[in-house]
């Protein structure tokens, strides 16, 4: 294939109208990735971020619940899985093993990646985007993405401090989260997931349908501070 | 992909008589581009959005070795590997090698319209490995053996009895007296087909949404989650794309994302945007093994520098076919080739050859409406132009139509010539046409007059009337005249 | 007569326009008028033909440049250029100065007559002013925004607001009144199936307005709308826009039989 490279890459520069200098302003776009524009919504203070998260995420046909602190993180699954009728089986990642899943003895809980048979995944977002009521996932040993995708029902665990405006700000994070190669380049996770509703399709008469192949439905925890 | 471009005619006019495509495509304007229309509304930056997108691509498509060429460096950091395929048969075949060496044996595919292109299922099958497509879409027209007939929704053209017809057909080994009567039901047996497939695949083939040369990662954006399911159950991962998908950063990707949902589907952002980067690390849990890049060229780089490299900063947003009149009247399989609408209107000669889809680039009114909602600002009607004049004068050829319009040039050209010829056929038509007032046939026009009257003149031209009458002041005399 | 102070009256080069020189005068004659109650001089040079939309859109690019050329001679002379047709005035206006590229000096002449070259309406809207002459004109209309002007001219509200203006009337607007016709220039003639699916869109459109007159400012649009109005039966008329402002009614609507009222 190396002939084909040099033939591409050939074509490419005799095709292109430039002089032979390096391209100064390509090269310092990546070194210094200048931000483009972006929206006004997002751009809030933490209260009202959360609360455009909120309505975005609903408007792409998640549902969510808000709490305060982790501890009654496992009551209020027990209950939404109740309310939809759902058997109490979970698998969980590992990035909630803090969580004392024992307080609700009904649950069953497993952990690692999700199998084909699993029902309801429960995983932990590194973000959310106020934007467009976006999650965001970083795939991980803590947070294998088959848990975001496999079972029919996705539970997120979003805590309301990592509630972002936009997009930009979200990589921010990533980017100081991850590592760097020696020219100051970053290593991203295998998968950097974002996650706007529930899976849906609308190529049966243009009649939206949800849950296609990820989850039917994608049920939203912010947890607050409290 | 074999091309029927060259029937083009014959597959609009059965397209216009079918009865089914003619409904669906009926729902096409009102859905997708009304949504399309809040989408823009709710975001008071999207034009500006738009404006900047098209920028960043332009400034891709100025330096694309040099993205290209970090693109690679990263996907190898990452610990991937890229391969730089010229054409379809070398993207065919290294595809084939990397399977081949997998021992693999089925092959999950999420929707890639330069799998399509390069024709992949069929060469994979034809080496006995079984492609699943596993996009709805692309699932219910690959049990049917049809084609894509829309970018973004490839199955637009069917209807509800005709899936559940197709699905009784295929899925032969369930209950036959099973209802499939309501699009729910029939999603879910797809889905349920479609689980064990995705679980038990060998390899796993997307194509890109981008590519980014800031982090060697490849961008899918889908709706069902199949992509993602593509990418993170089989053991190797193989994306291909071609040279223009690639952008320099996450932040320049992102603003393109700003405008491709909100430009498809009229949605704030797709479900499921992922961002793939090399094989899994060593303690992930899951993800595959191997991550391949097929960087393909199949003619893009002929586009650079020519007067069609604006059709390169393409995002396939599938909005011009949304709104096209053309394309909501016969559909996408009349453009006989992987794409349709306006953007298959300018791409499809670029890839096979003007001379086998010559109508394609005329068949439009050039009305302006793809280039009034394109995000990347590409101006659709301009480069169908461009086509017509390589085709005008690129060929020897005299057509009919060609010879027609030098003579008419001719006499345009010589406004003497002009008023005496436009008189002397007004006079003509005037005579023919007097008792009916329009006429039901002309000479050269069945095109017009088959399914339209067209009116007979009223008299000489208006020029030489004004000549003669010369200035007028009132209402009056202007009523006189017309009296006359 | 009129009260133009004749020194100051601006010139107007009347474009009529090749489809209005041809098979409805009416509109140039209307178009005349009108610039006149806006105060205008209007003089309509004989050497006139097409403004080479069918050339350039057929790819002749050659051609193109010499009917460009013609009109560019025939009317740079003049304060502006109007046309009674958004199609043709784009053409003057977005085009040539692009096909002219790599002609310095014909890009020049094709530049400084782009700046004064308007549609019709635009120019009654924009650069002069006109008022009320007519009578109130009771019938209800539907406005079809032809493609050119509204995309490359930006013709949206100049026609309606004239209308409520001069004449009095407002429109029921078609839900979908700025899709394309089907017309295309010779694509209607080449397409001739494809465009008879557009035109029925179309007609479908304007029919659900309830209205009984289509209006528009683009001849092309408006004899295939007509045209096929007829062909299916149809009772709505279609007229130029020039025509209504003017307060010619008397004249029969496009395609329909020069009957002599009672
Ligand atoms: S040409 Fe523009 S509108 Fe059409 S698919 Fe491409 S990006 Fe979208």
């Amino acid at each position: 294939m190396s002939t084909d490279r040099e033939a591409i890459l050939r074509r490419l520069k005799t095709k292109l109208y430039r002089d032979e200098n390096p391209i100064t302003d390509a090269f310092s776009r990546l070194q210094a990735p200048p931000l483009n524009i972006i929206p006004k919504r997002g751009a809030n203070d933490l209260k009202n971020k959360v609360k455009n998260f909120i309505e975005e995420a609903e408007m792409a046909d998640a549902t969510v619940t808000k709490i305060e602190g982790l501890a009654s993180l496992p009551k209020v699954i027990t209950h939404y899985l109740a309310s939809q009728n759902l058997p109490t089986g979970i698998r969980v990642a590992d990035s909630l093993v803090d969580v004392n899943w024992g307080s609700q003895p009904l649950l069953s809980v497993k952990k690692g990646r999700a199998k084909g048979t699993d029902l309801v995944g429960v995983s932990r977002a590194f973000a959310g985007v106020a934007e467009t009521g976006t999650l965001i996932y970083l795939s991980g040993e803590e947070n294998p993405s088959t848990l975001h995708l496999l079972p029919p029902t996705h539970i997120a665990v979003l805590m309301e401090k990592d509630i972002l405006g936009n997009y930009e700000n979200a990589w921010t994070n990533v980017r100081l989260k991850c590592e760097k190669n020696a020219e100051g380049a970053t290593s991203l996770p295998r998968a950097v997931s974002w996650v706007t509703g529930p899976s849906r399709s609308g190529d049966i008469e243009q009649t939206l349908l949800l849950g296609v192949h990820g989850p039917q439905r994608l049920h939203i925890v912010v947890v607050g501070n409290g | 992909m074999e091309s029927s471009a060259h029937k083009f005619k014959d597959l609009a006019f059965t397209a216009r008589r079918d009865a089914h495509l003619q409904a669906a495509l009926g729902k096409l304007g009102s859905g997708f581009s009304l949504k399309r229309k809040e989408a823009a509304r709710r975001l008071p930056e999207f034009e500006g959005l738009r404006d900047q997108a098209k920028t960043i691509k332009d400034h891709v498509l100025e330096n694309l070795d040099f993205y290209l060429e970090r693109f690679e460096e990263r996907v190898i950091e990452g610990g991937g590997e890229l391969h730089w395929c010229g054409d379809a048969d070398a993207a065919q075949k290294k595809i084939l090698d990397i399977c081949r060496k997998a021992n693999a044996k089925t092959v999950t595919k999420s929707k890639s319209m330069i799998g399509e292109e390069i024709a992949i299922n069929e060469f994979l099958e034809k080496n006995n490995i079984e492609p699943i497509e596993t996009d709805l879409g692309e699932y219910i027209i690959q049990l049917r053996g049809e084609t894509p007939s829309h970018i973004i929704a490839p199955a637009v053209h069917l209807n509800m009895g005709q899936v559940e017809d197709t699905f009784r057909e295929k899925h032969t080994t369930l209950e036959p007296g099973r209802k499939l009567d309501e699009p729910q039901r029939l999603l879910e047996e797809a889905r349920s087909q479609l689980r064990d497939k995705f679980l038990n695949a060998d390899v796993g083939i997307t194509g890109a949404n981008m590519l980014i040369a800031e982090t060697g990662s490849t961008v899918l954006v889908t709706n069902e989650g199949n992509a993602d399911l593509t990418h993170t159950l089989p053991r190797i991962h193989i994306v291909i794309a071609t040279l223009e998908k690639v952008v320099p950063t996450l932040e320049d990707a992102t603003s393109i994302l700003r405008v491709l949902a909100r430009s498809a589907t009229g949605q704030e952002m797709s479900v499921y945007t992922t961002f793939c980067t090399g094989p899994k690390k060593s303690k992930d849990e899951d993800g595959p093994d191997e991550y391949h890049v097929i960087l393909l060229d199949n003619g893009r780089s002929e586009l650079l520098g020519s007067e069609f490299q604006d059709m390169l900063r393409c995002i396939r947003c599938g909005a011009c076919l949304n709104h096209c009149p053309v394309y909501q009247t016969i559909g996408g399989h009349a453009y006989g080739w992987v794409y349709s609408g306006p953007m298959g209107a300018v791409l499809i000669p670029a890839l096979i050859g003007l001379d086998r889809a010559g109508d394609l680039p005329n068949a439009s009114t050039l009305c302006g409406q793809c280039e009034a909602v394109c995000p990347m600002r590409i101006p659709l009607p301009g480069l169908l132009r461009a086509w017509r004049t390589k085709q005008f004068e690129g060929s020897e050829k005299n057509t009919l139509g060609k010879i027609l319009l030098k003579v008419w040039v001719t006499f345009v050209k010589s406004p003497k010539l002009y008023r005496g010829a436009m008189n002397f056929i007004l006079m003509i038509l005037e005579i023919f046409g007097r008792k009916s007032g329009g006429f039901q046939w002309l000479p050269l026009a069945k095109g017009w007059t088959q399914s339209r009257d067209f009116p007979s003149p009223a008299g000489p031209t208006f020029v030489s009337q004004w000549k003669k009458g010369l200035l007028m002041s009132d209402q009056e005399e202007l009523q006189k005249r017309q009296k006359k | 007569m009129s009260d133009i102070v004749k020194n100051k009256a601006p010139v107007v080069g009347l474009f009529v326009t090749c489809l209005v020189d041809t098979l409805r005068p009416e509109v140039g004659f209307a178009s005349a008028l009108l610039l006149q109650r806006a105060g205008c001089r209007v003089e309509v040079p004989l050497s006139q033909t097409c403004c080479g939309q069918p050339a350039y859109n057929a790819g002749a690019r050659a051609d193109t440049k010499a009917i460009a050329k013609n009109v560019i001679t025939s009317f740079e002379g003049y304060d502006y250029l109007v046309a009674p047709s958004g199609s043709c005035a784009g053409m003057i206006k977005e085009h040539y100065p692009k096909i002219f590229k790599a002609e310095k000096k014909w890009k020049n002449r094709a530049e400084a007559l782009a700046i004064k070259t308007f549609e019709l309406t635009q120019f009654l809207s924009e650069e002069v002013s006109i008022n009320a002459s007519t009578p109130e004109t009771r019938i209800t209309a539907t406005y079809h925004d032809a493609c050119s002007g509204l995309r490359e001219l930006k013709i949206k509200q100049q026609p309606r607001e004239l209308l409520l203006k001069v004449s009095g009337i407002s429109l029921k607007e078609g839900k979908e009144a700025e899709r394309c016709c089907g017309f295309g220039g010779l694509f209607c003639v080449k397409y001739g199936d494809i465009s008879t699916g557009m035109v029925d869109e179309k007609i479908a459109d304007l029919e659900a307005t309830g209205a009984e007159t289509v209006l528009g400012g683009d001849l092309g649009c408006l004899l295939n709308i007509a045209g096929r109005l007829k062909r299916v039966g149809s009772s709505m008329e279609v007229r130029h826009i020039a025509e209504v402002l003017v307060g010619s009614l008397d004249v029969p609507a496009i395609l329909k039989t020069r009957k002599i009222k009672k």
